[in-house]
C-alpha cells in the first residue's frame, strides 16, 4: 500500500545529523515550562562542584597545617568544616536528582500526554498501518530515553564538565607540572569508556533482539504444540531452539568478555595515573617543592574525577540513542491527521438521517478502492452493501462517520457535506457494530455506557436487554460491574457482539453501521444476536455488510459491489433476476447457511 | 569526599547502585533444597569456577594490598627522602595494579561466562522438557506463563548462581581482610573508625527496603501506562467511532500522572540515600584525619598509616552493598528457582514404555474399544465406552453439540492423552505399545484455527517433513490450491509469515495449512475444520484442496461443514460422551434423530 502523508516512516539506521539536533532542540523544549525546576538543579550541581573542589583543600589543610605544625585547633577546624560542607553537599545532591527529575519526568508526562492525544486525533488511514507494538515502543521506551537525556545525562555531562575544568583550574594553581601528570589520563579514560559504549550498545540491542527472537520460538511452539506433535516434529523444533539458544549464548559471552575487561581496565587507568602522581609528586616532596598535604589533596582530585568521567563515557552514546527515539517520538506528533475539522466547521444539528453519496471515490495512494459510487438511503432504510473481499463495501461505510474522507464527491447528510461539520458533532450520531468487537478491560456497564459514560443503571439494562445481553450478563460473576478482559472474565465472540450491540443502541444514533458476521457461534446465539440487530435497526437509517440472507431480506436496498464500482442495485427479489453475481453470490454463500459448529 | 587510591570493582560507587535496588520480585523464603538442586548445574563447570575462585582471592587480596603499599610509599620512602626506593616501590605498586586488573578481569569474565552459558544450559533442559510433556499439560497451561518460566525466571537464577556464590565469599573476605588490615595498622583508629560501620549497613538496609517497594511502584505503573495506551490503540476505532476522544484523555492522564508521581518519589528516595552514604564515608573520613591527625603529632601513629586509612575507609560500602544485593538477588531466585523446578519435575503424563518398538507403517484401520475417557482422574467422564471401527481409507466424520466429546476422540486416536479404559488400536496394535514419534510421524493434522509459525511459507508447507526439496513443496502447494496466492505474493515461497499470520487472509492461512499436511503423505489425518467465515471464492478452493487430501487416507474429520459430511464414509453423532447415531448422511436424515434435528437447525437457518 502506498504510503500517505500520515503513515509513520520507517525511521533511518543513519538519521542526518542536522535533523537529529533539530529534533534533540525540540526536546529540550519540553523543558521550559518546567525552566524554574531545571534552574535550581543546574544551580545545585554548581554548588556541588564548588564543594567538590574545596573538600580536599580541607584535607591538605588538616594534614599540612594540623598534623604537620601540630596545630590541633586547625585540624579540629578543618574536620569540622569538612563534615558541615558535606552535609550541604548532601543537600545540593538532593536538590539537584529531586528536582532535575521532577522536571524530566514532567518531559516525559507531557510527551506521552500528547503522543495519546495525538493518536486519538489520527485517522483510520494511520491506525491501519501501524503497528501497536512499534506505538507502545515509542510512547514508553523512546520517551524514557528522551527523559534521561532532558534530565540526568545532561546533568551529568554538565557536572563533568564543569568538575573537570574547576578540578584542573585548581590542580594547576597547586602544581602545574603535576597537574600535566594528573590530567593526563583522563583523555585515555574518557577514550577507552566511549569507545567501549560504542561497542557495547549494538550488542546489548543485538542480544536484547535475540532473547526476542528467542521468546518467539518458544511461544509459537507451545502455541503450536498440537500441529508439532501431530507431525513429530519435536526434534526438528529442538535443534531450532538449541541454534538460535546457542547464538544468543555466543552474543553473551561476547559482551560478558567485554564488560569484564572495561570496568578493571578503566581502573587500571585511573591507577596507573595515581601512581605517576605519587612517584612525581612523591620526588616533589622529598625536593621540598610539595607538602605532603598537597600531594594527598592531588590524589583525592584524580579520586573524585574517574567517576564523571567513566559516566561520560556511558552517557554519550545514550545521548546519541536519544537522537533517534526523538526523531521516531515526533514522526507520530508531526503526522498529519487525514481527516480534521475544517476550520469553519459548525456542528451538525440532529440528524433525520438522510445520507447521500454523490459521485464519491476513494484511493489508498495509488491503490483505486471504489470510484464514482452514488446512492442514496432515506431516514430509516436498511442498505445492504454485498460483494467479495476486497471490494470495498467495508471502506464505503467508514466514509460516513469521517474515519476516511474521499478523494473526490461528496457525502452528505441531511443536505450537510460532512466535511463542513465537527468530527464530534457527526459521529455522535452514527452508531456502529463491527465484526471483531473491541471491548475494553473494565466493567460490562462502562463499556455498555462508554458512547454516554452518564446514562443510568436504568438505561444501561434496558440496552442490554434489547440486545439480548442481559441474561448472560447476570449470569456472570459480579453481574453489570463483572470486569471483562484479562483481569476478569473472557466473553465470547456472539457475548461481545451483544455487548456491542447494547452499546451501540445506548447512544440511540440516528445512522447505524453495522458488520453482520458471525464467525463461531451456535445456531442460538446466532439468533439472539439476530433479533438483537432487528431491533437495533428500527427507524434508523442502516449501512450493513451483509452476511445473512434475512438482512438482505430486510433491506430497502441492495448494493452489490465488484471491484470497486457498484454493478447492480435493488431489492432481494429484483436482484435475484436481474444480477447473476448477486444470484451466485446467494446460492453460494447466502442460501446454505453452514457456518454454525454442529 | 575521601581518597580512593586504586579505586576497584563497583563502577561509580553509590550511584551505580540505585536502580540495581529496585530489581527483584516477591521475594520466598530461603530454600536450601531448591538451592542445592540448582547448584548442580554448575557441576560440569567447576573448574571454570574454581578458576574464577582462585581469582577472587587474588583480587581481594590485592585490593588490600594496594594500599598498604601507598602507605610504604610514604612512610618508608617519601618521609624518609629514600628516591631511589621510591622509583621501585611505585612500579611495585604498579605491578599490584596489573595484577589487580588481570584478576578482576578474569573473575568477571569466568563468572559471567559460567552464568551465561548454565543460563543457556538451563533454557535448552526447558525446552527439551516443554517437548516431552504431553498436549494435556499445553491445553491447561497459558502460554505466556511458561513463556515467563523459561526466559525469566531462569534468568532470575542465573544471575544468583553465578554472581551469588563468588561475589558473597569475596565480598566477606573483602570486609573481613580490611577489618584486619586496620586492626593490625593501628588496632585504636581501628576501632573508632568501625563506629561508622554499623551506621552504613543500617541505612542500607533500610534505604533497601525502601527502595523494594518505590521501585515495585513504579513497575506496575509503568505497566499501567503501557496497559492503559495498548488498550487506546486497540480500541482506537471504537473510541473514534463513539467520539470519546476527551475520556480516553482523561483516562490516560490518571495513569501518566501517577507514573510520574511514582518515579520521582522513587528517584527522590535514592537521592536522601546517596549523600547519606556520602555523609557516613565523610564522617569515617574525618574521625581517621582527626584522630589520626591528632596521633600522628603526637607520634602514635605515622601519616602512611593515616592515608591508607583513609583509603581504607572508602572501601567499606561497595562490599556492604554487594551483600545487600546479594540477598535481594537471592529472594527472587528463591522463587525463580521453585517456579523453574515445579517445570522440570512436571512428570509426562503420556509417555513411551520402556523398549517400546517404533510402529510399522500404516495401512489405516482405526479401532476403538470399549473406550472412556477423562482429562483427570477428577474429571467426569467425557467419553464413555465408545466403540468404534474406521476402515484404512475411510473419511468419518463426527458431530455433534460443542463439548460433546467430538475433539477428545480425535486426542485418543494421535495419543496425545491416553484412554482411561479400554484400548485405541491402529492396525490392531494397542497405540500405547509404540513411541510416541513413530506413531505420530504418520499422522497429519489439520487444525481448526490455521495455525502458521512465523518465518517463510516455505518452511510452514515443509514443518512435517524438514527434509522435502522445493519442488516437493511447489508440488504439495499446487495440489493445496495455495499455488496462485503464493506465487503472486513478492517474495514467493520465501515470504515471511508475521507472527500469528497476521499478513494472510484466513482463508489463505487454511490453505497453507492444507499442503503442510499434503506434504508430510499422512497415513492418518486428524482435520478440525475451521469455522471462521471465508469468501465464496476461497471457501471453494479448500473444499477442492481438502477433498484431495482426504482421498486414500484414513480422516478423522471433526465436522463443521455440510460438504464434508455428505461425502463422509460414516458420520458419527456424538452426544455427552457416546456415539449415539451412526451412517451416511441419507441414512442418518431419514431416521429422523438427533442429526436430522442438528441438520435442519444449523444447516438451514434463515431460509
Amino acid at each position: 500500500m502506498a504510503a500517505r502523508n500520515e503513515t509513520l516512516p520507517a525511521t533511518a539506521a543513519q538519521p542526518d545529523a542536522p535533523n537529529t539536533w533539530r529534533n534533540l532542540r525540540r526536546c529540550y523544549g519540553y523543558l521550559r515550562p518546567y525552566w524554574k525546576a531545571t534552574l535550581v538543579a543546574y544551580l545545585a550541581t554548581l554548588g556541588m562542584n564548588a564543594l567538590s573542589v574545596i573538600n580536599p583543600q580541607l584535607i591538605r589543610s588538616a594534614i599540612d597545617e594540623g598534623v604537620g605544625r601540630n596545630d590541633i585547633s586547625t585540624l579540629a577546624w578543618s574536620v569540622a568544616a569538612l563534615l558541615i560542607l558535606t552535609l550541604v553537599k548532601g543537600v545540593f545532591t538532593f536538590l539537584q536528582g529531586r528536582w532535575s527529575e521532577v522536571a524530566s519526568q514532567n518531559v516525559a508526562y507531557d510527551l506521552r500526554a500528547d503522543i495519546q492525544r495525538k493518536l486519538t486525533l489520527l485517522s483510520f488511514s494511520f491506525h491501519d498501518q501501524s503497528e501497536a507494538g512499534d506505538l507502545l515502543s515509542r510512547a514508553i521506551q523512546d520517551v524514557d530515553r528522551i527523559r534521561f537525556l532532558t534530565g540526568r545525562a545532561t546533568l551529568r555531562i554538565a557536572e563533568s564538565v564543569v568538575l573537570l575544568i574547576g578540578t584542573a583550574a585548581i590542580l594547576f594553581w597547586m602544581n602545574p607540572q603535576l597537574a600535566l601528570l594528573a590530567i593526563a589520563t583522563t583523555p585515555l579514560l574518557a577514550w577507552r569508556s566511549l569507545s567501549f559504549g560504542r561497542r557495547i550498545r549494538p550488542l546489548s540491542l543485538a542480544i536484547q533482539r535475540q532473547l526476542g527472537v528467542l521468546t518467539t520460538r518458544l511461544e509459537q511452539n507451545l502455541r503450536g504444540a498440537r500441529v508439532v506433535k501431530s507431525f513429530a516434529q519435536e526434534p526438528a523444533e529442538i535443534e531450532r531452539f538449541d541454534r538460535e539458544n546457542e547464538r544468543w549464548f555466543e552474543m553473551s559471552a561476547q559482551s560478558a568478555r567485554l564488560t569484564s575487561v572495561n570496568g578493571p581496565l578503566l581502573n587500571l587507568i585511573a591507577n596507573i595515573g595515581t601512581i605517576f602522581i605519587l612517584w612525581y609528586g612523591g620526588r616533589l616532596v622529598i625536593e621540598q617543592q610539595l607538602s605532603i598535604g598537597e600531594l594527598v589533596a592531588f590524589m583525592t582530585y584524580m579520586a573524585q574525577l574517574v567517576g564523571p568521567v567513566r559516566l561520560l563515557g556511558q552517557i554519550i552514546p545514550a545521548v546519541a540513542q536519544a537522537g533517534a527515539a526523538a526523531e521516531r517520538i515526533f514522526d507520530i506528533l508531526d503526522a498529519a491527521p487525514d481527516v480534521h475539522d475544517a476550520p469553519d466547521a459548525v456542528a451538525l444539528p440532529p440528524v433525520t438521517g438522510h445520507v447521500r453519496f454523490e459521485c464519491v471515490s476513494f484511493a489508498y495512494g495509488r491503490h483505486q478502492i471504489f470510484k464514482d459510487i452514488t446512492f442514496e438511503a432515506k431516514p430509516g432504510q436498511i442498505i445492504a452493501l454485498l460483494g467479495r473481499t476486497g471490494s470495498g463495501k467495508t471502506t464505503i461505510v467508514n466514509l460516513v462517520p469521517r474515519f476516511f474522507d474521499p478523494t473526490s464527491g461528496r457525502v452528505t447528510i441531511d443536505g450537510y457535506d460532512i466535511r463542513s461539520v465537527t468530527l464530534a458533532s457527526l459521529r455522535a450520531q452514527i452508531g456502529i457494530v463491527l465484526q471483531e468487537t473491541t471491548l475494553f478491560a473494565t466493567t460490562i456497564r462502562e463499556n455498555i455506557a462508554f458512547g454516554r459514560p452518564g446514562a443510568t443503571d436504568e438505561d444501561v439494562i434496558a440496552a442490554a436487554r434489547a440486545a439480548q445481553a442481559h441474561d448472560f450478563i447476570m449470569q456472570t460473576p459480579q453481574g453489570y460491574d463483572t470486569y471483562v478482559g484479562e483481569r476478569g472474565v473472557t466473553l465470547s465472540g456472539g457475548q461481545k457482539q451483544r455487548i456491542a450491540i447494547a452499546r451501540a443502541l445506548l447512544t440511540d444514533p440516528r445512522i447505524l453501521i453495522l458488520d453482520d458476521a458471525t464467525s463461531s457461534v451456535d445456531a442460538e446465539t446466532e439468533q439472539l444476536i439476530q433479533r438483537a440487530l432487528e431491533r437495533l435497526m428500527v427507524g434508523r437509517t442502516t449501512f450493513v455488510i451483509a452476511h445473512r440472507l434475512s438482512t438482505v431480506r430486510m433491506a430497502n436496498l441492495i448494493l452489490v459491489l465488484d471491484k470497486g464500482r457498484i454493478v447492480a442495485r435493488g431489492t432481494h427479489e429484483e436482484l435475484l433476476k436481474t444480477s447473476d453475481l448477486y444470484a451466485d453470490i446467494y446460492h453460494r454463500q447466502l442460501k446454505p447457511r453452514d457456518h454454525a459448529s454442529p | 569526599m575521601g581518597l580512593a587510591f586504586g579505586s576497584s570493582g563497583a563502577g561509580f560507587g553509590p550511584r551505580g547502585a540505585i536502580e540495581s535496588f529496585g530489581a527483584e520480585n516477591a521475594g520466598a523464603a530461603y530454600n536450601p533444597r531448591v538451592v542445592v538442586r540448582l547448584l548442580a548445574y554448575l557441576r560440569p563447570y567447576r573448574r571454570h569456577m574454581a578458576l574464577a575462585f582462585v581469582a577472587m582471592l587474588a583480587s581481594s587480596a590485592l585490593a588490600l594490598l594496594t594500599p598498604y603499599l601507598i602507605k610504604l610509599t610514604i612512610d618508608e620512602y617519601i618521609a624518609v627522602g629514600n628516591l631511589e626506593g621510591l622509583t621501585w616501590i611505585a612500579f611495585a605498586t604498579a605491578l599490584a595494579f596489573v595484577g589487580s586488573f588481570i584478576a578482576t578481569a578474569g573473575q568477571q569474565y569466568l563468572l559471567s561466562w559460567v552464568g551465561q552459558r548454565v543460563l543457556g544450559n538451563l533454557r535448552a533442559a526447558l525446552f527439551r522438557h516443554l517437548q516431552a510433556l504431553p498436549l494435556g499439560y499445553h491445553d491447561t497451561h497459558i502460554v505466556g506463563v511458561t513463556v515467563s518460566r523459561v526466559i525469566n525466571d531462569v534468568a532470575v537464577i542465573n544471575e544468583l548462581m553465578s554472581q551469588g556464590v563468588v561475589t558473597l565469599v569475596g565480598d566477606l573476605l573483602l570486609l573481613g581482610g580490611i577489618v584486619v588490615v586496620m586492626l593490625s595498622m593501628s588496632w585504636q583508629l581501628a576501632l573508632l573508625t568501625f563506629v561508622v560501620l554499623p551506621l552504613m549497613v543500617l541505612v542500607t538496609w533500610w534505604f533497601s527496603r525502601q527502595a523494594k517497594r518505590a521501585f515495585r511502584e513504579t513497575r506496575s505503573r509503568v505497566a499501567a501506562v503501557v496497559g492503559d495506551l495498548a488498550e487506546d490503540i486497540a480500541g482506537m476505532r471504537v473510541i473514534q467511532a463513539f467520539a470519546q476522544e476527551g475520556a480516553t484523555h482523561q483516562r490516560f492522564d490518571r495513569v501518566n500522572v501517577a507514573n510520574r508521581e511514582a518515579h520521582i518519589n522513587a528517584m527522590s528516595l535514592s537521592f536522601i540515600f546517596l549523600p547519606s552514604i556520602d555523609f557516613l564515608s565523610m564522617l569515617a573520613t574525618c574521625i581517621v584525619l582527626f584522630f589520626g591527625g591528632l596521633w600522628v603529632t603526637q607520634g602514635q601513629v605515622t601519616l602512611g598509616v593515616m592515608v591508607a586509612f583513609m583509603s581504607y575507609v572508602t572501601r567499606f560500602f561497595q562490599p556492604i552493598q554487594e551483600l545487600s544485593r546479594l540477598y535481594t538477588t537471592l529472594q527472587s531466585a528463591m522463587a525463580g528457582g521453585e517456579k523453574v523446578l515445579d517445570l522440570l519435575d512436571t512428570e509426562p503424563t503420556v509417555k513411551d514404555k520402556p523398549g517400546a518398538p517404533d510402529m510399522p507403517p500404516i495401512r489405516g484401520e482405526v479401532r476403538f474399544d470399549h473406550v472412556s475417557f477423562r482429562y483427570r482422574p477428577d474429571a467426569p467422564l467425557v467419553l464413555r465406552d465408545v466403540d468404534l471401527t474406521i476402515q484404512a481409507g475411510q473419511t468419518v466424520a463426527l458431530v455433534g453439540p460443542t463439548g460433546a466429546g467430538k475433539t477428545s476422540i480425535a486426542n485418543l486416536i494421535a495419543r496425545f492423552y491416553d484412554v482411561s479404559e479400554g484400548v485405541v488400536r491402529i492396525d490392531g496394535v494397542d497405540v500405547r505399545d509404540v513411541t510416541q514419534r513413530s506413531l505420530r510421524r504418520q499422522f497429519g493434522l489439520v487444525p481448526q484455527d490455521p495455525f502458521l509459525f512465523s518465518g517463510a511459507i516455505a518452511d510452514n508447507i515443509r514443518f512435517g517433513r524438514p527434509d522435502a526439496t522445493d519442488e516437493e513443496i511447489r508440488r504439495a502447494a499446487k495440489q493445496a490450491n495455495a499455488d496462485v496466492f503464493i506465487d503472486a505474493m513478492p517474495d514467493g515461497y520465501q515470504t515471511r509469515i508475521l507472527e500469528g499470520g497476521v499478513n494472510l487472509s484466513i482463508g489463505q492461512r487454511q490453505l497453507i495449512c492444507i499442503a503442510r499436511a499434503v506434504l508430510a503423505d499422512p497415513r492418518i489425518l486428524i482435520l478440525d475444520e475451521a469455522t471462521a467465515n471465508v469468501d465464496t471464492m476461497t471457501e471453494a478452493l479448500i473444499q477442492e484442496a481438502l477433498e484431495r487430501l482426504l482421498e486414500g487416507r484414513t480422516a478423522i474429520v471433526i465436522a463443521h461443514r455440510l460438504s464434508t459430511i455428505r461425502n463422509a464414509d460414516m458420520i458419527c453423532v456424538i452426544a455427552d460422551g457416546r456415539i449415539v447415531e451412526r451412517g451416511r448422511h441419507d441414512e442418518l436424515l431419514q431416521a429422523g434423530g438427533l442429526y436430522r434435528m442438528l441438520y435442519e437447525r444449523q444447516f438451514v437457518t434463515a431460509d
